[in-house]
């Protein structure tokens, strides 16, 4: 015992008295987590995010082309500013403008006409920037209500909607393409228009307010957060933190293994290997000592998040310690195979670092796993880094019970054995 | 105490070690001389048990390193050639540490500890930080961590690399206070004036085999010539050499710069007869010394290479 006790605690005290390294080494998690916990929603989970810069080109200059800018420009979503066609297009190819909304010349009688025959629409021309294809598709869809309300308000209750509403029933009248039933319809609803204009006239020269508002979406939401209790928000630096707590442990498992893989061509591997040590005691001993740096980083890191960022473990703590364990000592058992299989100290540090980038960006430590495609998603329940990021989850601002954390221990340690025992068979004990 | 018994080792189609054969008494010290790649080192780490021989046998008073665990490792302390020691760790804490591989802990440890820094006279900076030592103090300390557990037999690997004259000398103290305690040196060193200077016995190996085993004068006797008389002569110019050739003893003339020298392959029997020679045939002398032939000499009778240009 005396031999593996002092294995153990030499490991600690060399990690430990490179004090510069350990510093920098929980500097840069609790940095990059702090980011990107701010990134994706923070404490609150409310973070403001930053408006969608928009231009709008008016070539048309009607009272719905006006009331369509001004209508996009009240959405909290949307930083509209005016501009012309050339300038719009060189401000979205050089990045400064997300999107410019071209609104042609004769919109608005188009698209009055459109509204009630729903023929000859015409087009309002959208140039965007390619790299921003989540925030066009969120424009689009302000575009569409806030198209459909204009129109419809100018119809209903505009000067201009009068006319346009007069011109399409005369429309109607000399279409041949219009039966006489559908003709008489729309005589009737048209002359309907009509009788709601002339009578809101009336109420708004009497003083007596009415609904001005055009046509809008039939629904409101109601949004609500399920986390894990009532008045408990979600805190987007929860995960954030357990993501790049998986990132550099993952990262001080490779360490140990270039390591070891140094070690080993080293006088002092050979000064081990000359004690009366058994092989189980040399990498147990490593196991160890690296589990214990990896429960210490964890520690900080989540004590950190907690005083400065309130992340609390919603769940249960008995989970959280074991999802922890067990990561760790999965992470103990990669740096001892990254060892075994290494060939040269450059090389295998190049291998194992991309190996580790690809868990940590497939375990969803980045960005979470949702938004991930599918068959993504799917394939990356065999990276072990999936389950401790679920796992840790879970636990922390889920708020599930024990019983959820079963599962990402168990394949963790599933993880911990293959790779242990991959380490041993392939470890090369010959001294170089 | 240590007996070598036809090591042999291959790495693939390359023949490290074949054939080493040579054992080791109590208070002995071997030199296992040789240029580098010689198989010096796959020799020591065969014996440390690092490394298994192919074919061969190691006994260490008797018995076999049969697992990693065997006790019979307790009686070997390893210097490997490189410094080994954790650079960030007091020199304290790597022998507490290397103390305890050996199960060493508590006031045993530290008994332990302050002997073999006294030994080496490092106990002022045991406190340091051991990136802080010079590389002669790293040396001394490397060899201090193999004494820890008071070995019988101590393999040392080339243990005075990269080191100053003083440091070295330091050492060579160190190392012959170890043989006056009676253990078992196994030294391996391509500098022949180490061996000569501390080696009961030369092995020498070359290109994976053993040469020559035997004591410095055993080595010497292998030569044609075990003595070089120089005579400074009074009147040099016009004098054959070659004249001398049939003398009984002499093996080779020359005259370098009015220096006769005249190599014989016993000194006793050989010099009278040479210095007569002289006086009969007129020919006056003023210094008279004799030189005998160095390891380097002798690797190159045997190899017929030089041992620093190997």
């Amino acid at each position: 015992m005396i031999p593996f006790l002092a294995l153990v605690r030499k490991d600690l005290k060399l990690f430990f008295n490179d004090r510069k390294a350990v510093v920098v080494g929980l500097l840069v998690p609790i940095v990059l987590a702090s980011f990107f916990g701010y990134m994706f929603g923070g404490q609150s989970g409310k973070t403001e995010t930053s408006k969608v810069p928009v231009l709008a080109i008016d070539q048309d200059g009607s009272d719905i082309s006006r009331g369509l800018i001004t209508q996009l420009g009240s959405d909290k979503n949307l930083d509209v500013k005016p501009s012309t066609l050339d300038v719009a297009r060189e401000a979205v190819r050089k990045g400064k403008a997300t999107v410019a909304i071209v609104i042609p010349k004769d919109f608005g009688k188009d698209a009055g006409h459109a509204l009630f025959t729903g023929e000859n629409k015409p087009e309002l021309g959208v140039l965007y920037d390619p790299s921003h294809n989540v925030e066009l598709g969120m424009v689009r869809g302000i575009l569409s209500g806030a198209v459909m309300q204009t129109v419809s308000k100018e119809m209903f209750t505009g000067k201009s909607g009068r006319e346009m509403v007069n011109e399409s029933l005369a429309q109607f009248e000399n279409n041949p393409r219009i039966s006489p039933e559908d003709r008489k319809a729309l005589r009737h609803l048209l002359n309907g228009v009509n009788e709601l204009n002339e009578q809101r006239e009336r109420e708004g020269e009497s003083g007596q307010g009415t609904i001005t508002g055009g046509l809008t979406m039939p629904y409101e939401t109601r949004e609500q957060a399920i986390t894990s209790g009532k008045d408990i928000e979600y805190n987007g630096y929860a995960h954030a933190f357990a993501g790049m707590g998986v990132q550099f442990i993952l990262f001080m498992g490779l360490d140990v293994g270039i390591a070891l893989l140094t070690l080993r061509q080293s006088g002092l591997w050979q000064r081990l290997r000359a004690a009366p040590l058994s092989r189980t005691m040399l990498l147990g001993s490593r196991t160890v000592s690296a589990s214990l740096i990896a429960g210490f980083i964890l520690l900080v890191l989540f004590g950190f998040a907690r005083v400065v960022f309130g992340v609390h473990i919603l769940g249960s703590l008995a989970g959280f310690v074991g999802v922890c364990a067990a990561f760790s000592l999965m992470t103990a058992a990669f740096g001892l195979m990254v060892a075994a299989l290494g060939d040269t100290v450059e090389a295998t540090r190049g291998y194992s670092i991309m190996a580790t980038l690809i868990m940590v960006m497939l375990g969803g430590a980045w960005v979470p796993t949702f938004v991930f495609p599918a068959w993504l998603r799917k394939l990356t329940v065999v990276v072990p880094t999936r389950w401790a990021m679920d796992g840790l989850d879970a636990m922390i601002w889920r708020g599930l019970g024990f019983s959820s954390a079963l599962a990402p221990i168990g394949v963790l340690l599933l993880f911990t054995l293959l790779f242990g025992v991959l380490a041993v068979m392939r470890f090369r004990w010959r001294t170089e | 105490m240590l007996e070598v018994k036809h090591l042999t080792k291959n790495y693939g189609k390359l023949i490290a070690v074949t054939g080493v054969s040579f054992r080791a008494d109590r208070g002995e010290t071997i030199g296992l001389l040789g240029p580098n790649g010689a198989g010096k080192t796959t020799t020591v780490s065969m014996i440390a048990g690092l490394l298994s021989p192919d074919s061969g046998e190691v006994l260490i008073e008797g018995k076999q390193v049969k697992s990693d665990t065997d006790p019979v490792k307790l009686k070997i302390g390893l210097v490997p050639q490189d410094m080994a020691l954790y650079d960030k760790l007091s020199g304290r804490d790597n022998l507490t540490f290397f103390a305890a591989l050996y199960s060493l802990a508590g006031a045993k440890a530290k008994q332990a500890i302050d002997d073999v820094l006294n030994l080496v006279g490092l106990s002022d900076r045991a406190g340091d930080k051991v990136e802080t030592f010079s590389g002669g103090m790293k040396r001394r300390l490397n060899l201090a961590a193999a004494l820890l557990h008071d070995p019988q037999i101590l393999l040392l690997d080339e243990p005075t690399v990269g080191v100053d004259p003083q440091s070295r000398n330091a050492i060579f103290d160190n190392l012959e206070a170890l043989k006056k305690r009676g253990k078992t040196l196994i030294y391996t060193t391509h500098y022949m004036e180490e061996a000569e200077r501390l080696c009961d016995r030369i092995v020498i190996i070359d290109h994976g085999k053993m040469i020559a085993n035997d004591t410095l004068q055993g080595l010497h006797k292998l030569l044609p010539v075990t003595n070089v008389i120089a005579i400074d002569l009074d009147h040099a110019d016009g004098f054959n050499p070659e004249q001398m050739l049939p003398l009984p003893e002499v093996k080779s003339t020359e005259l370098v710069q009015g220096s006769l020298r005249v190599g014989v392959h016993d000194l006793s029997r050989g010099a009278p007869g040479v210095l007569r020679w002289l006086a009969e045939n007129g020919h006056s002398y003023h210094h008279v010394s004799s030189e005998q032939p160095d390891l380097e000499t002798v690797f190159l009778t045997l190899t017929g290479r030089s041992l620093r240009d190997s």
